[in-house]
């Protein structure tokens, strides 16, 4: 709606309104490589988005918009027919076909990054110049949810040079070709990112006009709002917690936030401490953190207070599992239990990682010294502290876990499951939580097509695993912007924090 | 002369070995790089893969050795995240450190020489009083603070100053991208450089003013005095020349401190130089880059320390540095 109402604007007054404009953006890092595929990270995706085009991609009501894709049909439980879009061509001129989507995938399963997404698919044939049918080795619900990672390239480009190298440099490292809205003008590695407008981009519905966007990365978070309140930079992300009155009160800089769906959790090893096999213990220790007083003093009010893993944009989520705080019951608990004395652990945290994780650490531990467990924490630069994660070097470990295919079932897989080294289930469970039942679970809802059985079969999950407490969900991450008053950004970024670039309308002042 | 380079020559070997050891010994308490160049879908097996790749499963010794036998060719190691041979990368940044560190030197050597002598020759005045409570302020408020104001009041508060980068840059002789050459680079330029000068210019100051001072009661100032020598010509001749000697001690000393440790300043204003790669690579695990900036900053030291020794005998003949003659 807001977008058909700009293009009206647009072409109802003279194109003085929507001169092409520059834009330039600072955030805390910078895609590794120019090759879509050899790094499957925010900031990697983020760029993706600007130089590349993907089969679909989400909206920001967490539905799916036909891109490349134009549309697509269920042939059958593991079989879904893409139709593509005809008039896409390459920066490199060449023209897109199903053979560069048949190309793409079968590289994104050799990719080391991505290849865990992609192994569902078993291959995709080619049925005409712009049709594709794409099987899975099971009935996947989640096909939509991988295919927003396709990222097209061009085969014709990159063919014979096309090998992923992950400390090294490769053609597909430094050269490009992609159909998306920029193409990359200039890379000084970790210095800027200077994309240009693809003149002959295909969706010309676009209200977009940005002409040159250059991406900067500031990794510190005081220079990186100077840089914004100077005017040096139109947009900036993210803003640290601290900085967010400071925004405010400048008037002619906005903030946006929107809540993230990374879930912000403390794990209890109870192969390490037998104290924490007590569910009474873990039910005390959950009730004893004050979910929402570390969001309202630490967040400053941004980010959700978390009661479960799943937010509220995800299937799983059930809108009944608030966070409970009861200082009383808890010591109860812990009573009944035996420990009304209670004891001491240890707990590790990152204090570069997630947003405040240092200070959201310190108070955890202090709530929990209230139901007389005494907290020996450690924190780290994100370097170390997944080591120690790894190896689960203490009592308490905290995560931020974001699923990749923005659905539930990507925590519990790697969260909740039991570990499996062979199929790699269960690789973030540092509490060392094993339920074969939820297991099973949790690989049937990799497969139930019927949405309504799979969201009981998700929630189920969810519910158990709130009811026995194996972990403390402590808040959903917020995702925090900030940029000049005529910077219309609110249209483009998503609760991904993939912002579309392309589509930006930037008003000339 | 060649044997005290020679023996300098040798010295440097050792030091460079030393640091290049113990650079490799801090390794493994960094954090697994591996960890920061993959997903987090990636299993441990293949990322055991690619450690072994890297060969970061032998032990530290094996490692060691093979890292000195590539660095006798010159090969200090590939940079994880630039892909690029390290020194290459370094070398890259190296013009925005340097210069940044000459801007701080000029604005130092412009501050502490008058602010200094003026002290000296007129104790009791209150300017003198004010220069020393400054100096005193200078030399206890840490660099990030003052950083961090400057920029608050000229950048943020005032506009007048951009607050991060280095600007517009013009290549000279295509070797060297300089910031120097135009206005919006000296503009970029000022608030780092005057926050380095301002930590920096007390420490001269205080020096300059107490040697001046003891410089000043000398027979042979006052025998200056006595034949009627113009004021000037004695302050700044005959006085000046011999305040200076400590002053290019400390100086080179500083000066390697400059170039080597301007990681915070760098850091502050996200100035492109040699220190805020520093500080991204430790981020980041990138253990060549770490290693090798190490290194280059043992070289650093080394070179300046040759030079303060050789521009020591220059301006006072009198002192004899064994095997320089």
């Amino acid at each position: 709606m807001l977008r058909r109402l700009l293009i009206i604007l647009c072409l109802g007054l003279s194109s003085m309104m929507c001169l092409a404009v520059d834009l330039r953006v600072a955030l805390d890092a910078d895609p590794i490589s120019l090759d879509p595929h050899e790094q499957l990270s925010e900031g990697g995706i983020q760029y993706s988005h600007a130089v590349f085009d993907p089969l679909v991609r989400w909206r920001q009501d967490g539905t799916f918009e036909p891109r490349l894709a134009t549309s697509w049909e269920v042939q059958d439980e593991r079989t879904l027919r893409l139709h593509l879009r005809q008039d896409v061509r390459f920066h490199s001129g060449n023209p897109l076909t199903a053979e560069d989507v048949l190309f793409t995938i079968e590289r994104l399963k050799s990719s080391i990054d991505f290849k865990a997404l992609f192994n569902v698919v078993q291959d995709v044939d080619k049925i005409d110049d712009y049709t594709v049918d794409i099987h899975t080795n099971h009935a996947y619900p989640l096909l939509l949810n991988i295919l927003a990672y396709v990222f097209v390239v061009d085969k014709t480009f990159y063919e014979g040079r096309s090998e992923i190298v992950k400390f090294g440099q490769t053609f597909a490292s430094t050269n490009v070709s992609g159909s998306g809205p920029f193409t990359v003008r200039d890379r000084v590695v970790g210095q800027r990112l200077t994309l240009v407008r693809n003149p002959d981009y295909w969706d010309t519905q676009s209200v977009g006009n940005v002409e040159q966007l250059e991406l900067l990365p500031i990794r510190s978070d005081s220079t990186r709002l100077a840089a914004l309140l100077t005017g040096g930079v139109d947009v900036i992300s993210p803003v640290a917690p601290i900085d967010i009155v400071r925004v405010q009160r400048t008037p002619n800089v906005k903030l946006l936030a929107l809540t993230g769906t990374r879930i912000v959790m403390l794990q209890m090893n109870q192969a390490r401490r037998v104290e924490f096999q007590d569910i009474r213990v873990r039910r005390a220790m959950n009730l004893a953190v004050n979910q929402a007083l570390i969001v309202e003093k630490i967040l400053r009010g941004y980010g959700e207070p978390a009661g479960q893993l799943s937010s509220a944009a995800f299937l799983g989520h059930v809108s009944d599992l608030v966070p409970q705080s009861d200082l009383e019951r808890a010591r109860e608990l812990m009573k009944e239990a035996g420990y009304q004395d209670g004891f001491r652990v240890t707990m590790m945290a990152p204090n570069n990682r997630y947003m405040s994780d240092e200070r959201v650490a310190l108070a955890a531990s202090a709530m929990l010294a209230k139901i007389n467990i005494q907290v020996d924490l450690k924190t780290f630069p994100k370097a170390q502290y997944f080591q120690f994660f790894d190896q689960q070097a203490a009592d308490i470990m905290m995560l931020g876990w974001q699923s990749d295919t923005f659905d539930s079932n990507n925590i519990y897989e790697f969260v909740l499951a039991c570990r499996d080294t062979d199929t790699g289930m269960g690789a973030y469970n540092a509490g060392r939580v094993c339920d074969r039942k939820l297991d099973d679970a949790i690989v049937l809802a990799n497969q139930e097509m019927d949405v309504a059985q799979r969201v009981a079969l998700l929630r189920g999950i969810e519910m158990r695993a709130v009811d026995q407490a194996w972990v403390i969900p402590l808040y959903w991450q917020p995702i925090i912007w900030a940029s000049k008053q005529h910077v219309d950004l609110e249209s483009v970024v998503n609760f991904l924090n993939f912002p579309y670039w392309g589509d930006l309308h930037v008003s000339v002042p | 002369m060649l044997s005290f380079i020679g023996r300098r020559l040798l010295q440097a070997m050792f030091v460079l070995l030393i640091i290049s050891f113990v650079s490799f010994m801090i390794q493994d308490k960094m954090g697994d790089p591996v960890r920061q160049m993959v997903g987090q879908s990636v299993t441990l097996e293949q990322r055991e893969a690619l450690q072994q790749e890297l060969g970061l499963n032998d032990p530290m010794l094996i490692q060691y050795g093979r890292f000195l036998g590539r660095a006798i060719q010159g090969d200090l190691g590939t940079s994880y995240y630039y892909k690029e041979p390290t020194i290459d990368v370094i070398a890259s940044r190296l013009p925005a450190t340097l210069e940044l560190s000459f801007a701080a030197l000029v604005l130092v050597i412009l501050l502490a020489i008058p602010l200094g002598v003026f002290a000296a020759i007129h104790p009791k005045n209150l300017l003198s009083r004010a220069v020393l409570l400054f100096s005193t302020l200078g030399l206890s408020v840490p660099i990030f603070i003052v950083a961090v104001f400057l920029m608050y009041f000229f950048a943020i508060e005032w506009g007048i100053l951009p607050s991060f980068g280095r600007g517009e840059t013009t290549s000279v002789f295509g070797l060297w991208q300089s910031g120097l050459f135009n206005r919006d680079g000296l503009r970029h330029l000022l608030l780092p450089s005057l926050s380095l000068a301002f930590v920096l210019t007390p420490i001269f100051i205080r020096l300059i003013r107490a040697e001046m001072t003891d410089v000043l009661q000398s027979d042979y100032i006052r025998y200056a005095w006595a034949k009627g020598i113009s004021a000037p010509r004695i302050y700044f001749i005959h006085a000046l020349k011999n305040t200076m000697l400590p002053v290019i001690t400390v100086g080179g000393i500083q000066l390697g401190t400059l170039v080597a440790y301007t990681i915070l300043t760098e850091s502050i204003f996200q100035w492109p130089g040699m220190g805020l790669l520093f500080m991204d690579a430790v981020t980041r695990v990138d253990v060549p880059l770490i290693s090798t900036y190490l290194i280059f900053v043992g070289v650093i030291f080394v070179v300046t320390n040759t030079l303060v020794d050789v521009v020591y005998s220059l301006v006072n003949p009198r002192v004899r540095i064994p095997g320089y003659s």
